[in-house]
């Protein structure tokens, strides 16, 4: 942590880079078009230096204490589940792949709990639905979604089945509960599978993908290693429709209960 | 101050899975110590601090940015200028983006692989910054037509029906090792910048406009940006 000022500078660096073309087009926007100064420019430019802040102080911190070993544990355990001799000679059992799968579901929910797009979706659902959708809630569901669908990706590495065959199903199933649900929560639902794979979950789920990818007998990390991110933007879709369609059921069930009782 | 405590608890919150979850396969499966146990704290109360101060930001910078601009654009009425500028929008932020470059450097290895492209420096450059256009223009593109459902009022699952069929579709004629790119595409495409950014300013167009429920009309510009780069990609395998 010696160098961490240079670190820190060098994440800063990077984070204004990936900035510079949002702002280069807001302002381009702000003066050539819309003519007009936005009203609370000074709260917004702090606000904007905090994210900027933050983002940095978030990167550094994953960068040094977290993707290191979630990238050795990725390793480690998907090295370790081959040793087992029986399994490589009569070919590849995907129950040799336990703790891969258990591993897969926990990283799958825990990054997506930490992830800040989703704080961001979540907190402002809570506020346009007016407290409807609960930020907390909706969270949970999207992780699990999350861990569902990179357990099944991790699954379809080990049997090396096709990818196809898995997204589109998911599709129909989607599509399926698209018409059974209620009009207000679909577009939340649908953004809520592009949020999830972002700046935490993307390089640890990445890394796993790969590292079973190339530890697997005959499963190549080019062709095998990618897929898990669309595992990861499908199944939370599926989740948080579910979600929605329980949590009416649950209400619906309460108020004909009242009534009874009324 | 208080307001400040409690956005850093609910950072700890947030991340306590993920310490839960590396501290146990640490311990109990793979049973080895934490290597350099120091640094690991460090990191870690660097991130709860990035996370309160990114949380504090989106509320008082980047959202009430988002909606500013809808606004704007509102009391303007051209929807044109909305319309340039989300393309705008789309295509600036994905066009930098450190995930996409290195899936499209990684894509460009396969194809080499594959034998769909001559397997040298050059071919595989072209190869991935050809692929980086490609999906910064979808993202583009999707905020066009995302923000033009807004104004519409367009019902959004027939559009992302829609795509979901091209998608399937395509994938039966697109190239084999094209596919798995192409999933992935549409994930890596959305920052932590962009995300905030783009809802507040679907919300805050759906709220300008009368006649648009922010809830039904608001949400979905994400859905689009995570859906068109799968059909550039696959476009782009069939006819690369």
């Amino acid at each position: 942590m010696s160098d961490f000022p240079r670190a820190f500078a060098d994440a800063m660096l990077s984070t204004v880079l990936d900035v510079a073309p949002i702002v280069v087009i807001l302002v381009l926007f702000q003066v050539a078009v819309l003519r007009r100064k936005p009203a609370n420019l000074r709260q917004i430019a702090t606000g904007s230096i905090l994210v900027l802040l933050g983002l940095t102080l978030f990167l550094i911190g994953l960068e040094n204490a977290l993707f290191p070993i979630g990238n050795t544990m990725a390793r480690q355990l998907t090295a370790s589940a081959t040793i087992g001799a029986e399994s490589l000679s009569d070919g590849v059992h995907w129950q040799d792949y336990l703790p891969i799968y258990a591993f897969a579901a926990a990283i799958g929910f825990a990054t997506t709990v930490a992830e800040p797009s989703l704080v961001a979706v979540a907190l402002k659902a809570r506020e346009v639905s007016g407290g409807a959708v609960h930020a907390w809630g909706l969270r949970i569901a999207v992780a699990i979604g999350v861990a569902v669908g990179v357990t099944l990706g991790c699954f379809r590495i080990v049997t090396g089945t096709p990818l196809p065959w898995y997204i589109i199903a998911a599709y129909v199933v989607v599509i399926l509960q698209t018409f059974r649900s209620s009009k207000t929560i679909v577009p939340l639902a649908y953004d809520s599978g592009g949020v999830t794979t972002s700046t935490v979950t993307v390089p640890v789920v990445a890394a796993l993908g790969l590292g079973l990818a190339s530890s697997v007998p005959g499963r190549s990390p080019l062709i095998d290693g990618f897929g898990l991110i669309a595992f990861a933007s499908v199944f939370p879709i599926m989740t948080v429709l579910g979600y929605a369609m329980v949590a009416s059921w649950l209400s619906r069930r309460r108020k004909s209960k009242l009534r009874e009782e009324a | 101050m208080t307001r400040f405590a409690a956005l850093m608890v609910s950072a700890l919150r947030d991340l306590a899975p993920i310490i839960v979850v590396i501290a146990f396969f640490q311990i109990v499966v793979l049973r080895q110590p934490f290597p350099d146990l120091l640094g690991v704290i460090v990191g870690l109360l660097c991130v709860i601090g990035g996370l309160t101060l990114f949380i504090q930001g989106l509320q008082s910078g980047l959202f009430p940015l988002g909606e500013g601009i809808a606004q704007s654009f509102g009391q303007k009425g051209s929807a044109a200028a909305v319309l340039v500028f989300a393309f705008c929008l789309g295509f600036g932020t994905t066009v930098a983006e450190p995930a996409l470059i290195a899936v499209a450097a990684e894509a460009a290895d396969v194809a080499a692989e594959a034998g769909a492209i001559i397997d040298d420096d050059q071919a595989r450059d072209s190869y991935a910054f050809q692929l980086r256009m490609v999906v910064a223009v979808s993202v583009g593109v999707a905020l066009l037509v995302g923000v033009l459902r807004i104004l519409k009022g367009w019902p959004i699952h027939r559009l992302i029906i829609g795509g979901y069929l091209m998608v399937a579709t395509m994938t039966f004629f697109a190239p084999a090792e094209i596919v798995g790119v192409a999933y992935d595409s549409g994930g890596v495409t959305t920052s932590t910048v962009t995300v905030p950014l783009v809802t507040a300013l679907g919300v805050g167009l759906a709220t300008t406009i009368r006649g648009r429920n922010p809830m039904v009309d608001g949400f979905g510009l994400i859905a689009f940006a995570s859906l068109t780069p799968m059909v550039g990609v696959l476009g782009y395998g069939m006819v690369a």
